[in-house]
């Protein structure tokens, strides 16, 4: 266990070493945030160009740019990279920097496994995208990779796909078990569980759903190999297997997964908007307690990504039920957040402007939900447009800009200085408009009939795609600015005082700007 | 921005409706010609008014507050942080409102399993990427496969009016009468969807699904396959003509009528000119979609026929292959899917088009004799 | 500070042992899978075989039993029912067959994998014997007639008045050139023809 030795082995008085070595054998939680961080960005580009060139072909009807089977690749790369590889390594990374600093411990609990859980992703990733160069090219089954499309049908890359999942899995656990516990271990006396920041909240509460549902899709692809290489039938009819099996045991996992996108964003979500309302968050404890529910909702409402596959009546309605009941946590959470700002103090920086959009955005998301939730409606929405609509609304303007918004939070604290405020606002309108553009038109065209992962499609839905085309371009290259307002932010700009806002709450506005390499090697005094 | 937005209004010029004749701006889910698709629809009226109001209401307070109480306007914070009476409200009321709403949804969920006593039953197989439709106990059968021509979707033609939403053989259905359809699949997972009809089931390999309609209006109703199942997903329509129970009378008959042609036909020497001319057009909707149209198949998923070994070699084989299949290969078994005269026109035109130039042919009397020996 | 490790190090211990857990219980939904559908009859399918012990025939009510084939997409086969459609009493045991015949030049071996519609009628039909129990082998040009002999439970709810027993055929043929049971390889080896 020497190599699992937790911070005290650690010299913890010492700067950090230089060159690449720095980065490559870091155990220091800041370092290691800024890894997942930077990562998380280089994905968030990758899995963006995917969906341009995805865009792109759909811009008009007909076959234009690239072929069907080749389509079928970026739609499942788009997918994979973006939420193994973007939403949750970012997460993960913010995570890294400010947990430790929010509950006043020195750094993680488990440093080394920390550089470890960073360092597997870009092998995994590599081996993920080197599948596309490979013969009969990459997984072309959808990022749900059903089988049988995705066992008895799928090109030879399956393979390497399946380890690269396994590689992202064993890097969530690794990084979700450090995280419990460092906000169960760590925290400096007085800082009791319900003083806890509501990101150090949202994030146990995530980890914890990790660490029951990121085994399950590892057991779900180890079946699929089993299957593939080994002559076993878990999901092949003819074997006395299920393909049906295979879609409960993958949604059995991927809806909690869907939660574990979103419960750190309404962590940051509620950090930011006490901040610039200049008031505290309303409803502490039941924010808290309707994460946890939402996280026990979320193992018993996986059916209904299956409405379709053929259940029995009282299948059909327990799982209705089940996840409309999942609105009223969610609805307690955005009352909340209206009741912060209401008699607030408001002001409107960049992170306070996306933690907005976030709110109205994700709701706009939330209510598609409850949409889809309903079972006979689902049968008309059910793997249309209007699904993609609704999960890039929860996603995109929900996970993307509050981990934005977070960023732009916490740029201060990192670098020293403050980003440059109307480069933030530029990036910010570009990303709203880009983002509504793209996804709003997506409720039409879904509603009207277009199913989802199809690379041409018939021309009623022509406008509304070129539309939405044009707002993901919008989008995709506004990111180049948040990437400028980020370098420019590190080379130099106004300098950041210790609280860097106007009274933030927490202990990350009581440690110097930037977060010297080192803090809280002696526990701060919890008032 | 100003530039930006500069831009935007100059790409949507450029992308103005003119360009498609066709397109239109529909925002809405259709209503549909059926009971159940009526009450799906007054579903999703309802529950999209109840987010609608709520929106209005949350929104409305927030945005009330983001004008009110910000700092430029000399708002002073207020520090209040909870207030358990609201707190149990808004719990409270938004879980009747979802009672309410789960009524109404339930009742539809019933009615659409109800299955039972149907006037006609019909499987539905999906295959890659098309669709079987047999009529049972009506010895009907045929496969329904996408009629848009190549050249419209490679943009070298004009766009015809149904453009990927037309099949050359459509499902046609009595209009008021109770169908059901047996929803299974013989590749990989599929799914049958025809939104006027709201009726969307997965046909899944090895397992039958059920669902039903009754159709009031005569008429053509278009949808689509909804669940990835390959590379031609986006390919294959599904098309449902219903008629009146006069006019799906005479189409029965008409089919009858047609298989005793096609009967005949295979009776008869038809010649080379005859057979490549057949062969091109089965050879473009039953085996264009993977070997491709200049027949060099897609390097590494899908081998190319122009001097293929199998079609320049024994024309047994080729014969065999075309009709049996290649277990364990995405080659399916024809000899069920297309009749002799078009399976002796596809083999003779694969061995002649594309410089192949065998100089052999097949003729439907070889295949009708094989297929007999066989037992089909 | 010891303490501090030791506490870590039960942390991790036990979040190893949850997720090593989890990872079983993703193996265990297989299981709890066929018994979730056995009880409620989910995945239509028919797990009451063998001899026939429920409530004897009644002549009270009798049904229709559709019979449907379908091949799976590379299965070359000839398979039909004997009888698209039979009349059924409640309680009768019924015989009936499907026909299969191999027209391909090699032995092939096929499985037959059933399914029954409405997936509620699952748990009130009882196979006394029937073809999908085995697999099928069949010689080049053979061709097999294939025994099904079932009962429907006089319990049967009232609402059903059709029952849909469905076969898909397979071809599990051993593929001796190939030693992996992928497809796709094969597909991919063809190439180089």
């Amino acid at each position: 266990m020497a190599t699992l030795s937790s911070t005290d082995s650690i010299a913890p008085h010492h700067g950090p070493a230089r060159g690449l070595s720095r980065w490559l054998f870091t155990t220091n939680h800041k370092d290691i945030g800024t890894l997942y961080l930077w990562f998380s960005f280089l994905m968030l580009l990758t899995g963006g160009c995917m969906a341009l060139m995805i865009r792109a072909e759909l811009f008009q009807p007909g076959l234009q740019l690239i072929e069907p089977n080749f389509f079928n690749q970026m739609t499942t790369m788009h997918g994979l990279i973006m939420v193994f590889g973007a939403v949750m390594p970012a997460f993960v990374g913010l995570a890294n920097w400010m947990l430790p600093i929010m509950i006043g411990a020195p750094d993680m609990a488990l440093p080394r496994m920390n550089n470890w859980s960073f360092w597997i992703l870009p092998f995994a990733f590599s081996m993920l995208l080197s599948t596309l160069f490979m013969e009969g090219g990459g997984p072309n089954f959808g990022w749900t990779f059903y089988a049988p499309l995705s066992t008895t049908y799928a090109p030879p890359s399956v393979t390497f796909f399946i380890f690269a999942i396994h590689m992202m899995g064993i890097s969530s656990i690794m990084g979700a078990i450090n995280i419990i516990a460092t906000i169960l271990n760590l925290r400096a006396p007085g800082m009791t569980m319900m003083k806890l920041p509501l990101f150090v909240w949202t994030w146990l509460i995530t980890a914890f759903l990790l660490i029951a549902v990121m085994p399950v899709l590892a057991g779900v692809v180890t079946m699929m190999l089993m299957d593939i290489h080994f002559g076993t039938s878990f999901f092949n009819a003819a074997g006395g297997g299920d393909p049906v099996l295979f879609q409960h045991i993958f949604w059995f996992f991927g809806h909690p997964e869907v939660y574990i996108m979103i419960l750190p964003a309404f962590g940051i979500i509620s950090e930011i908007l006490p901040t610039f309302a200049r008031k505290p968050l309303f409803g502490y404890a039941s924010m808290v307690y309707a994460t946890a529910s939402i996280a026990l909702l979320s193992f018993i409402v996986w059916v209904h990504h299956m409405f379709t596959v053929g259940l029995p009546l009282a299948g059909e309605l327990f799982f209705m039920y089940a996840t409309m009941l999942i609105a009223v946590p969610t609805g307690v959470k955005v009352f909340n957040w209206v009741a912060t700002m209401f008699h607030g103090s408001m002001t409107f920086e960049t992170p306070m402007l996306f933690a907005i959009a976030f709110v109205v955005l994700f709701t706009i998301g939330g209510f598609s939900g409850l949409m889809l939730a309903i079972a006979p409606a689902d049968f008309q929405y059910h793997d249309t447009y209007f699904v993609v609509a609704h999960f890039h609304y929860v996603l995109v303007p929900g996970a993307v800009f509050a981990i934005i918004a977070g960023v732009y939070y916490w740029l201060p604290k990192w670098t020293g200085h403050y980003y440059d405020e109307k480069l933030g606002k530029l990036h910010f309108w570009c990303s709203f408009i880009g983002v509504n553009l793209t996804f709003f038109p997506m409720h039409f065209i879904g509603l009207a009939g277009m199913p989802r992962r199809i690379p041409d499609y018939a021309l009623q839905f022509a406008d509304f795609n070129m539309i939405a085309s044009i707002g993901a371009f919008i989008f995709g290259f506004s990111q180049l600015i948040f990437l400028t307002v980020v370098i420019k932010t590190i080379r130099g700009g106004l300098q950041a005082p210790p609280a860097v806002w106007d009274e933030p709450k927490g202990l990350e506005w009581t440690i110097p700007s930037p977060a010297p390499y080192h803090t809280f090697s002696t526990p701060p005094e919890i008032k | 921005m100003k530039i930006k937005i500069t831009v935007i209004g100059a790409l949507l010029l450029l992308a103005s409706p003119s360009q498609h004749t066709f397109a239109d701006w529909q925002l809405n889910m259709p209503r549909g010609v059926t009971d159940i698709s009526r009450s799906v629809f007054d579903l999703h009226m309802i529950i999209f008014w109840i987010c609608v109001a709520i929106g209005v209401l949350v929104f409305g307070v927030m945005f009330w507050s983001i004008f009110h109480h910000r700092k430029s306007r000399g708002a002073k914070a207020k520090h209040f942080h909870e207030n358990t009476f609201v707190e149990v409200i808004w719990t409270l009321i938004p879980f009747a409102i979802l009672i309410a709403m789960a009524v109404p949804a339930t009742a539809t969920l019933i009615k659409m399993y109800d299955t039972s006593d149907a006037d006609v039953d019909i499987q539905i197989t999906g295959y890659q990427w098309k669709w079987r439709y047999q009529y049972l106990g009506e010895n009907i059968d045929f496969f329904s496969n996408l009629s848009t021509p190549r050249e419209q979707i490679d943009n070298s033609e004009a766009k015809g009016e149904n453009y990927l939403l037309e099949v050359d053989n459509p499902l046609v259905i009595p209009a008021g009468k109770k169908v059901r359809f047996l929803i299974t699949s013989a590749d990989v997972i599929h799914s049958w969807w025809v939104p006027a009809f709201a009726v969307k089931k997965d046909a899944i390999p090895g397992f039958i699904n059920e669902s039903w309609t009754r159709v009031d209006e005569p008429g053509i109703y278009r949808g689509q396959c909804t669940e990835l199942c390959g590379k031609d997903h986006g390919f294959m329509p599904v098309v449902v003509d219903v008629r009146s129970a006069e006019d799906y009378n005479t189409w029965l008959a008409q089919v009858r009528a047609e298989q005793a042609a096609e009967a005949a036909a295979a009776q008869q020497e038809l010649g080379m000119e005859a057979l490549m001319q057949r062969g091109e057009v089965v050879y473009n909707q039953a085996c264009a979609a993977c070997h491709q149209a200049n027949g060099e198949g897609l390097p590494n998923v899908f081998p190319g026929l122009k001097n293929s070994p199998i079609v320049m070699g024994d024309i047994a084989a080729h014969i065999d292959i075309v009709l049996n299949g290649k277990p364990g290969t995405a080659m399916q078994a024809f000899g069920d899917q297309l009749s002799a005269v078009d399976l002796a026109a596809v083999i003779t035109y694969e061995r002649n088009a594309w410089s192949n130039n065998r100089g052999d042919k097949v003729e439907p009397t070889e295949i009708e004799k094989l297929k007999a020996a066989n037992g089909q | 500070m010891n303490t501090l490790e030791q506490k870590n190090r039960t942390t991790l211990i036990k979040l190893i042992g949850g997720s090593v857990l989890m990872f079983g219980f993703g193996f265990a939904l297989v299981p709890l899978y066929d018994v979730f559908c056995e009880v409620t009859g989910l995945n239509g399918k028919v797990t009451n075989t063998g001899p026939y012990q429920g409530k004897a025939a009644t002549n009270e009510r009798t049904i229709s039993v559709q019979l449907l084939a379908t091949n799976n997409a590379s299965m070359p086969w000839a398979f039909q029912p004997e009888q698209p459609v039979i009349k059924v009493a409640l309680g009768e045991s019924r015989h009936t067959a499907y026909v299969a015949f191999n027209p391909t030049q090699e032995h092939m071996i096929g499985q037959a994998v059933p399914s029954v519609s409405p997936s509620e009628a699952a748990q009130y039909l009882h196979k006394v014997n029937c073809f999908c129990f085995e697999r099928q082998p069949l010689d080049s040009l053979e061709s097999r007639k294939m025994p099904l002999l079932f009962v429907v439970d006089p319990e049967l709810p009232d609402h059903i008045r059709t029952i849909t027993l469905s076969y898909t055929l397979f071809d599990i043929t051993p593929r001796a050139t190939n030693a992996s049971h992928r497809y796709t390889t094969d597909t991919i080896g063809r190439n180089t023809l």
